[in-house]
């Protein structure tokens, strides 16, 4: 399968580790991975703070990007729930619309490609510690996933995954609301973040790269031991 | 133009446009609706002898204390052993076949509360007695009503309500109960119907559980086989 | 200060900077969870129950205007009187003419959201009428002179020592720290003023149309005392209440006690037809109603949002907000607190004023997979803020979502942009940027590679 990769604009500028390992996971099982140089953006964040006019612009250069690809294969949640349950809003009464919806049937989150597409759910790596995982809410509310990265976690050799409290309750990212409210969005991620701590696990795992900067920045912060690290990270781990 | 006139003109205007459907999880299908879907809710059972076992679960889990009893003359004896127990002095009754004769045979202060209705009284009562319509095995509810539970005060102002009945008004579940009330009563139906579900309770303080808000602290099904 | 989003920003930020509250909050809801659970357990499909509660709530509000009419035509026949007010002061003045007429002295009240949004009590006590909540919740934050902090759970904010200095206070009651003892100081206090009421004032979860009955939800027993003994019962209730038939509740009152407070069923689920008929001992000898829109009509005309009108009160969407259980709900200062509030408040006093609680929210989407009746509460978070910035929309989000907009649309500006970003990030850091300074407060971010994915990719794959 040719896979067109869609790596989240701050995955680009920032965490550019969970581009790479996507495409060495994808590509070891035997995939043509391709990035089409010209994406930037999904357009979440202004579509999130009600600038649906200005977001269709930028979200309309994506579409233009994606033209003709096979499948969209991106390691976020949150920008994959943007391209496939938004975008068909976003572009409702649109000449894309068509394109929209297209676009929104062939693009994948990592965790549910793997798993639900190609019916992997092991990649035959090795990573020896503790982990506990995050689901970032967009791929557990809008995409419906939540066994899936755990499959493919359970799978991994040596790995011990322990669950948290508060399994279920968001880091407080959300986006521009991050930084519009800080004190909520940070109320929040103490309780996430303090339960990831409690298990004593030495890395924190999650498929949305965008959780993984709310806690990691979090977790650095207070100079707690736990890190971040996303599923691709993990899966892309040679066996030994 | 009246405020009804007003409000009913705007509610038609806003309905012009329609809404869509709530996003459901399996397409609609005719028995989608109530009270089919009840078929989706808490079992009630199959059968009285199910029905009843599911009724005792519930009434546990509850707090209602069920005092199960062969026949009339047992139920006598054991409001009777009750009474002695919780040392009820006055007690407001509500007249009624299954009921006068219990509440007659107490030796305590007995008051047929139905008859000459007068709210300080009850208010000095320490239990009232009295029948029911309906006992829904599927969530542990009693029901009663205004015509015959004795009115709207006599089932929930003393601290103390002990119900009595008979197994065969026991009925799976909610929507059965609801069919009931609509085949008894037709268009006159009573004033107030009231679904009794376990004692009185609050968590108001801390969320932390605790019985006789208002209503009854101590609530007493005494079931009659047949 | 009267901005609402400044109170908002402002009261926000005094209790999440409470941890000790905060850790209340969960700890006081942990019980919650548990039942919930165990009652969601027994429905023998709960998505299923859902779909067909959602239903039972669609097919009622799509044709209000006829259920509405069919109720009113029910429930005059059975002997009560309808009054409809178009908005809060109408509905007050209504409720202080059968106040007057009855020459009332006294009334006592059992739980009604409907009221506190009409502000009821201050108009009754400004025309001299001693009014008294009798909900336990209601009765404690009337004493403490404070709104209530959630719609289901009025006080679960206050500690028990609160409560007991509150009733020494007040009541003049000797001082304890059992939450079983402190009711039982409540019961004590009002039994006497359920006797002596003139006038029972209530809310009404439910009106169906079928009957004309009103059906109350309730744990305590207050509201079944409340519209026995006064001669007078008022029942205050919003359009949207209709059900169509009587055996929709076979579904609507599991469900609202399932998903509000994890019980099989609220204590007393009570069906009122009229005043007292003939053969009853007892019951008010007049029973009025008042329908109330105060904006309902502003949100039926919105087809995308209508759902909101579906709302059965549960509480589920707030015991599930991480934003509610981190701000509080006083802090909203709205009459209906957490999700729901959020996005039926902007509707009811109006968007300009009240959009910036749409945007208090990460959107994580925990309300609406608890909502027993599927309204779309996180997405039409989303529609307030598109709303908003159609209404009214702000220059500086304008101009900074134009510009992200224009660069995310050329390619080698976004690159450039991210390279001037990433080298420039640690002078960027010490400067009070909107956004970013706001972020670097509590947390860091990751140290910048030298080379974007692209780049690197660019030079991997040799393309
Ligand atoms: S919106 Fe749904 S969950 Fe929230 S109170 Fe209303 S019915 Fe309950």
């Amino acid at each position: 399968m040719r896979i067109s990769l869609f790596v989240p604009c701050f995955v680009d500028q920032l965490t550019p580790q969970v581009g790479l390992a996507t495409a060495q996971v994808l590509r070891r099982l035997g995939h043509t991975v391709e990035f089409r140089s010209e994406q930037t953006c999904c357009g979440q964040p202004s579509f999130n703070s009600g600038q649906w006019d200005v977001a269709r612009e930028g979200a309309r250069h994506a579409l233009k990007v994606f033209r003709g690809s096979e499948v969209v294969v991106g390691p976020s949640g949150s920008c994959v729930a943007m391209m496939r349950n938004f975008y068909p809003q976003l572009f409702k009464g649109q000449p894309e619309e068509a394109e929209a919806n297209d676009l929104a049937q062939r693009t994948f989150e990592f965790a549910e490609f793997l798993v639900k597409k190609l019916g992997v759910t092991d990649v035959g790596t090795k990573f020896s510690h503790k982990v506990t995982y995050h689901d970032g809410c967009h791929a557990l509310r809008e995409l419906r996933l939540k066994e899936e990265p755990r499959q493919l976690l359970r799978a991994v050799k040596g790995l011990e995954l322990i669950e948290t409290e508060e399994g279920e309750s968001c880091c407080g990212f959300g986006g521009l609301f991050s930084a519009k409210f800080p004190m909520i969005s940070t109320a929040m991620v103490q309780v996430k973040g303090g339960a990831l701590v409690r298990t004593g696990a030495e890395f924190v795992v999650s498929s949305d790269p965008s959780c993984l900067l709310q806690i990691g920045g979090w977790l650095s912060r207070e100079g707690k031991p736990i890190r971040p690290l996303h599923l691709s990270q993990v899966l892309a781990n040679e066996a030994s | 133009m009246s405020s009804r006139e007003n409000i009913l003109g705007r509610i038609r205007e806003a309905l012009q446009v329609k809404a869509p459907q709530p996003h459901l999880q399996a397409p609609l299908t005719p028995t989608n609706h109530p009270p089919q879907g009840k078929e989706w809710l808490p079992d009630g059972g199959e059968s009285l002898t199910e029905s009843l076992a599911i009724l005792e679960g519930q009434l546990a889990k509850l707090k209602t204390v069920l005092v199960r009893v062969p026949n009339e003359t047992l139920a006598v004896e054991a409001v009777k052993l009750l009474s002695q127990e919780k040392g009820w002095k006055q007690v407001a009754y509500q007249g009624h076949p299954l009921v006068t004769p219990i509440a007659q045979s107490l030796a305590c202060q007995t008051w047929q509360a139905d008859a000459d209705f007068n709210k300080q009284k009850l208010e000095q009562c320490d239990v009232s007695l009295t029948s029911c319509e309906t006992i829904v095995a599927q969530l542990g509810s009693i029901l009663v009503s205004s015509q015959t539970s004795g009115g709207r005060a006599l089932s929930v102002l003393p601290p103390a309500h002990v119900v009595i009945a008979r197994t065969s008004q026991v009925v799976p579940d909610l929507a059965d109960a609801i069919g009931q009330i609509k085949e008894r009563y037709g268009q006159k139906l009573p004033s107030m119907l009231s679904f009794i579900t376990g004692p009185s309770r609050t968590g108001d303080i801390e969320r932390i559980l605790v019985l006789g808000a208002h209503g009854p602290k101590e609530l007493f099904l005494v079931l009659i086989d047949g | 200060m009267s901005d609402p989003k400044a109170i908002f920003l402002k009261d926000a930020s005094v209790s999440t900077a409470d941890g000790d509250q905060r850790a209340f909050i969960r700890k006081a809801l942990g019980g919650y969870y548990v039942n919930r659970d165990l009652q969601k357990a027994r429905f023998r499909s709960w998505e299923k129950a859902r779909d067909a509660a959602s239903m039972a709530k669609w097919s009622a509000v799509n044709d209000l205007g006829n259920q509405l009419e069919k109720f009113v035509g029910n429930f005059e026949k059975n002997g009560g009187v309808v009054h409809w007010a178009q908005d809060a002061a109408e509905a007050r003045e209504i409720i202080l003419k059968i106040a007057a007429d009855a020459k009332a002295k006294a009334i006592i009240k059992s739980k009604c959201m409907t009221s506190e949004e009409i502000h009821l009590n201050d108009a009754l006590a400004k025309a001299g009428y001693g009014v008294v909540e009798s909900d336990l919740g209601e009765f404690i934050q009337q004493l403490r002179g404070e709104a209530p902090y959630h719609f289901v759970f009025p006080c679960m904010h206050v500690k028990r020592e609160a409560i007991s200095e509150l009733f020494t206070k007040h009541l003049g009651t000797a001082p304890t720290n059992s939450p079983e003892e402190l009711t039982m100081i409540a019961r004590r206090h009002l039994r006497q003023l359920y006797v002596d009421a003139d006038i029972g004032i209530s809310g009404a979860n439910f009106l169906v149309a079928e009957t004309g009955q009103i059906s109350i939800t309730e744990n305590e027993g207050n509201a079944r005392l409340t519209t026995a003994l006064p001669k007078i019962h008022i029942a205050l209730a919003g359009i949207e209440k209709v059900v169509k038939n009587l055996d929709d509740l076979a579904i609507l009152l599991p469900m609202l006690a399932t998903a509000g407070a994890g019980q099989p069923m609220t204590c007393y689920n009570t069906l009122y037809s009229g005043p007292r008929q003939k053969g009853e001992c007892d019951g008010p000898e007049q029973f009025h109603l008042v329908l109330l829109d105060n904006g309902r009509t502003r949100l039926l005309a919105d087809p995308e949002q209508r759902d909101a009108l579906h709302c059965i009160r549960c509480g589920a969407c707030l015991n599930v907000c991480p934003i509610f259980k981190n701000i509080g709900g006083l802090a909203y200062g709205t009459t209906y607190q957490g999700p729901i509030g959020s996005v039926i408040t902007p509707h009811l006093r109006g968007l300009k004023q009240w959009n910036h609680l749409s945007g208090a929210s990460s959107l994580c989407g925990a309300c609406t997979d608890a909502c027993p009746v599927r309204i779309d509460l996180h997405h039409h978070l989303l529609h307030n803020r598109r709303n908003a910035v159609k209404t009214n929309p702000t220059l500086f989000d304008r101009v900074f979502h134009f510009g992200f907009n224009f660069v995310i649309q050329r390619p080698k500006l976004f690159a450039f942009g991210g390279k001037v970003f990433r080298t420039t990030l640690p002078l960027l850091k010490k400067l009070p940027l909107p956004y970013l300074s706001a972020w670097l407060k509590t947390r860091d971010l990751p140290t910048p590679p030298s080379q974007s994915f692209r780049a690197q990719w660019k030079d991997q794959n040799h393309e």
